[in-house]
């Protein structure tokens, strides 16, 4: 059932949401969380589809907060909120209210939210693209115990995991991260068996895929080994070797689906790794709303000191420095900040 | 080797999902139903959530002349059709290359010598690690010849630090006696920590829910005794008859089917103390302890009641009463239903009866644990105001529709003061979800990584053999089952067991 309500207020959409519920008879409901998506009228459909397919697993209240500040000195005078109820069939297995907030009001759609918020239930906001700067001290990011971000939908997506480890705070989290789950299980699952010391690793993926160098990261960060990143064609991250005295171990991906395994001392085997939906991964980062000290370990391991490997680079790819240039890391997580604003802009647009 | 070295795990990292290691797994039995309905898609939903190892593998036994890709394909068509997940052709093809076949027959010496090449050709083609699990999906009279043969051939038990595991279904045994020959058998060839006894109710999310539901809140624990808990009902019930099982079903009937089992199971956990953590031996403590404190009425014919379902039209079908069914004596003695009343001898439940009831072709198919709570001691509403007020329940729904169920007095709207009992629900996600488990997944992953926690052992086996024989006994003895229609919720003499104690039965 849909109820449209135009220019109106939180709580004419609360009563919306109480008469909707009741015309379809489902007066009690066991909601466990409160998901706000902070996005554009581009991608609200793509993001409230992954949402009603995590609501499946996780039942939610689902808040899409759509931003339309105008291009017009005299759009912008203009404040006004519309809202659009979803409830039963039309909104996965929770309940959705799609917001219009126009003018000045998209500067404070955290007074539009919080009357919004399931009672006493967890919050987790969710930034398809576009994440702010600094996600907990971000109006709606403060409302929330669990903060989504996406530095693969930025302009800089490497950029973008220097900015995240800057601005981190416990509750923050990233689909990258997110996307590298199955490849670190099934890493940790090699390294369950026996094997020698490994001694430096080395992942491999496409340019511009943050994943690739959240695994690298992390591979450095756990095994105190140096970890170079190559650049391939992809799709997506390709490769990982772990270098060891009798030989390497690799996981190879060249296909984005098959993955081949490769043991000292074994014989290969196929693994599935598939690429999966943002459903899945939104899924995933709904079940455990704790702080993710994993994570940040990771992406505050840094960047800049993952060995970059120039052999495989082309015209397309963005050098990153390499050991030798360490000392520079500073200034470059700095450029890679602001590379980053100005291209969340631009990427708005040309979206 | 062990995790705690293993510098990529990290107890805090907790996205990481328990991955079996090496290993692979034989199904003696395969073509058999339970085999192609539950054991092979639960394996392929494993590997499609990425919970199998690289190079696990699949090694089909069975009588029929096949080859590796007939296995395959009988596989692939088991999948096709019951697999909870969609199809992946990059999961199948993972799978597929793991696929073995072994034809023969259990007295066949060769066949278990082609088995023993195929598991140490699989150790160096798919790096298992000679760690197998072997899943005795046969009827119960093949266990012992099976696991005989293992033993025989050198199958089990593994080299060095591998593992060898014997996987066996119910029926365990039919009474005490042969439940410990059974054991005898076993344990002769496998370590008791390597034995798994699968009971599927305990693979289901909401089994596992009633002690997170008991022990990580506040709220229930403190009236979860005889101060405030009338009495409990459990209730499995199925809404078909026994279809082509005749062989199976007569002579063993409802209780020893399901009660034994799956009921005393749920009781167990519904009734036993806080354990001291969930480490397997510690919750086997407890289920021990609240199972030896069972206690039978003393009367057992007044507090057992056995039934056959009788011809009648069910839910608008017309269906054949049991002992018209095709195989069945027309004499046959058999339940299809089953109500008995049991106490517990401790200080929790002392006087709490808890009542026990299964059967086929009944009202429809629920299992429930329903814990019914004492009347308020007094009411302070005019006389007339609570006549449709009934007593608290909390219902722990297993399944269909897995959630709790709270029901509780609430006025009704309008009038001056009129109480009446209002029902508030809970489903956590759904059913079909990629991530929340079937029961034969779940127990099929805690095998391969030899997690016994969710496994009844042979001193549970034991005790609730100990529970059910006296009253088989009697029943053995005295009358006949009585008749119920089919489609209803059983004969009336159960309904006279509980009205005797002043109660009645919820209609689940
Ligand atoms: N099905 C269920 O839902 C269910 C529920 C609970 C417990 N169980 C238990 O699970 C086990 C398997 O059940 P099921 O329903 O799959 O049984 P089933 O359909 O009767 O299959 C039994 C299997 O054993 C094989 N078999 C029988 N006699 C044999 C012999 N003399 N030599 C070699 N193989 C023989 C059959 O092979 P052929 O095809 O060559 O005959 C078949 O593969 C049993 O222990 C049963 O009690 C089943």
């Amino acid at each position: 059932m849909k109820i449209d309500l135009t220019n109106t207020t939180s709580s004419k959409i609360n009563a919306g949401l109480i008469e909707a519920r009741r015309a379809i008879g489902t007066p009690a409901v066991g909601m466990v969380l409160t998901l706000v998506i902070v996005t554009d009228e581009g991608n609200a459909y793509d993001a409230l589809k992954a949402a009603g397919d995590a609501s499946r697993e996780h039942p939610s209240r689902t808040l899409v907060v759509i931003k339309r500040p105008g291009r017009t000195p005299r759009d912008r005078a203009k404040s006004r909120l519309d809202a659009e109820v979803r409830v039963g069939s039309d909104a996965g297995t929770g309940e959705t209210v799609l917001l219009r907030l126009h003018g000045e009001l998209a500067n404070h759609a955290e007074a539009v939210v919080l009357p919004l918020l399931l009672p006493d239930a967890p919050v987790v906001v969710w930034w398809p693209e576009e994440a702010p700067e600094k996600p907990a001290e971000d109006p709606l990011g403060k409302l929330a115990q669990r903060r989504i971000t996406d530095a693969a939908s930025a302009e800089d997506p490497v950029g973008a995991l220097g900015v995240r480890a800057g601005s981190y705070s416990p509750g923050d989290t990233d689909l990258a991260w997110t996307r590298i789950t199955p490849w670190r299980s099934m890493l940790a699952a090699a390294l369950d068996q026996r094997h020698s010391a490994i001694s430096a690793a080395e992942v491999e993926g496409e340019p511009y895929n943050p994943s690739t160098e959240l695994l690298g990261m992390w591979l450095a960060d756990r095994l105190k080994v140096p970890v170079a990143r190559k650049v391939s064609d992809g799709p997506g991250l390709t490769a990982v070797r772990l270098d060891t005295a009798d030989g390497a171990i690799s996981l190879d991906r060249a296909d984005g689906a098959l993955a081949e395994l490769a043991m000292p001392g074994q014989p290969d085997r196929h693994v599935a790794l598939k690429r999966r939906e943002t459903a899945e991964l939104i899924a995933e980062e709904l079940r455990r709303l704790d702080p993710d000290e994993i994570y940040k370990s990771a992406v505050q391991f840094g960047v800049e000191r993952l060995k970059f490997d120039r052999s495989q680079e082309d015209s397309a790819t963005r050098p990153l420095p390499d050991e030798d240039e360490q000392k520079a890391a500073a200034p470059a997580k700095k450029s890679a900040a602001t590379a980053k604003k100005a291209a969340g802009s631009a990427a708005g647009k040309s979206k | 080797m062990s995790t705690s070295s293993n510098p990529l795990r990290d107890p805090q990292d907790r996205r990481l999902p328990r991955i079996a290691g090496p290993s692979g797994l034989v199904i003696f039995g395969v073509t058999g139903d339970l085999s192609r309905k539950k054991l092979m898609p639960a394996v392929y939903d494993l590997a499609n959530r990425g919970l199998l190892p690289p190079g696990f593998s699949l090694v089909g036994f069975a009588r029929r002349d096949w080859e590796d890709e007939d296995f395959a394909q009988v596989v692939h068509d088991a999948v096709k059709e019951h697999a909870r997940t969609p199809f992946r052709e990059e999961v199948w093809q993972q799978l597929a290359e793991g696929f073995r076949f072994v034809p023969g027959e259990f007295d066949d010496d060769n066949s278990f010598e082609a088995l023993r090449a195929t598991i140490d050709e699989l150790d160096k083609a798919r790096g298992t690690g000679g760690n197998f699990a072997f899943y005795l999906s046969v009827p119960p009279k093949f266990f012992p010849k099976v696991v005989q043969q293992l033993k025989k051939h050198g199958l089990s038990q593994g080299q060095g630090d591998s593992w060898r595991r014997a996987v066996i279904e119910k029926p365990f045994g039919h009474d005490l006696a042969s439940a410990q020959e059974l054991n005898r058998v076993v344990h002769e060839v496998f370590e008791p920590v390597d034995v798994f006894r699968i009971d599927h109710y305990l693979g289901k999310e909401t089994v596992q829910n009633i002690l997170a539901l008991r022990f990580a809140n506040t709220m229930f624990e403190p009236i979860w005794n005889r101060s405030y808990v009338d009495h409990v009902q459990i209730t499995m019930a199925e809404d078909i008859g026994i279809g082509g099982r005749a062989g199976y079903y007569d002579g063993i009937g409802a209780a020893r089917d399901v009660i034994q089992n799956h009921l005393l199971q749920l009781l167990a956990l519904t009734a036993m103390e806080e354990p001291g953590s969930f480490h397997p031996k510690a919750l086997v403590t407890e289920k021990l302890k609240v199972l030896s404190a069972v206690e039978l009425p003393e009367d057992l014919g007044r507090y057992t009641v056995r039934g056959q379902y009788a011809h009648a039209w069910q839910g608008g079908e017309e269906v054949l009463g049991y002992l018209e069914e095709e195989g069945i004596d027309p004499k046959s003695k058999t339940d299809t239903y089953a109500a008995i009343k049991l106490t517990i001898n401790n200080r929790r439940w002392a006087g709490v009866p808890f009542y026990l009831r299964t059967g086929k072709r009944l009202g429809r198919r629920v299992t429930e644990i329903a814990v019914v709570f004492k009347r308020a001691p007094y009411l302070p509403f005019e006389s007339g105001a609570t006549e449709e007020l009934g007593q608290n329940a909390l219902v722990i729904r297993v399944q269909p529709d897995e959630g709790i169920t709270v029901r509780f007095g609430s006025k009704v709207p309008g009038t001056s003061m009129e109480v009446r009992d209002v029902t508030m629900d809970f489903a956590y996600g759904e059913s079909f979800t990629e991530s929340s488990p079937e029961a034969y997944e779940r127990l099929l992953l805690d095998v391969l990584l030899g997690d016994a926690n969710l496994f009844p052992r042979h001193q549970e086996v034991e005790l609730s053999w100990m529970i059910l024989d006296p009253i088989e006994e009697h029943w053995e003895k005295h009358g006949r089952p009585a008749q119920y229609p089919a489609g209803t919720w059983g004969p009336v003499e159960a309904d006279e067991m509980l009205a005797r104690d002043g109660r009645s039965w919820r209609r689940p």
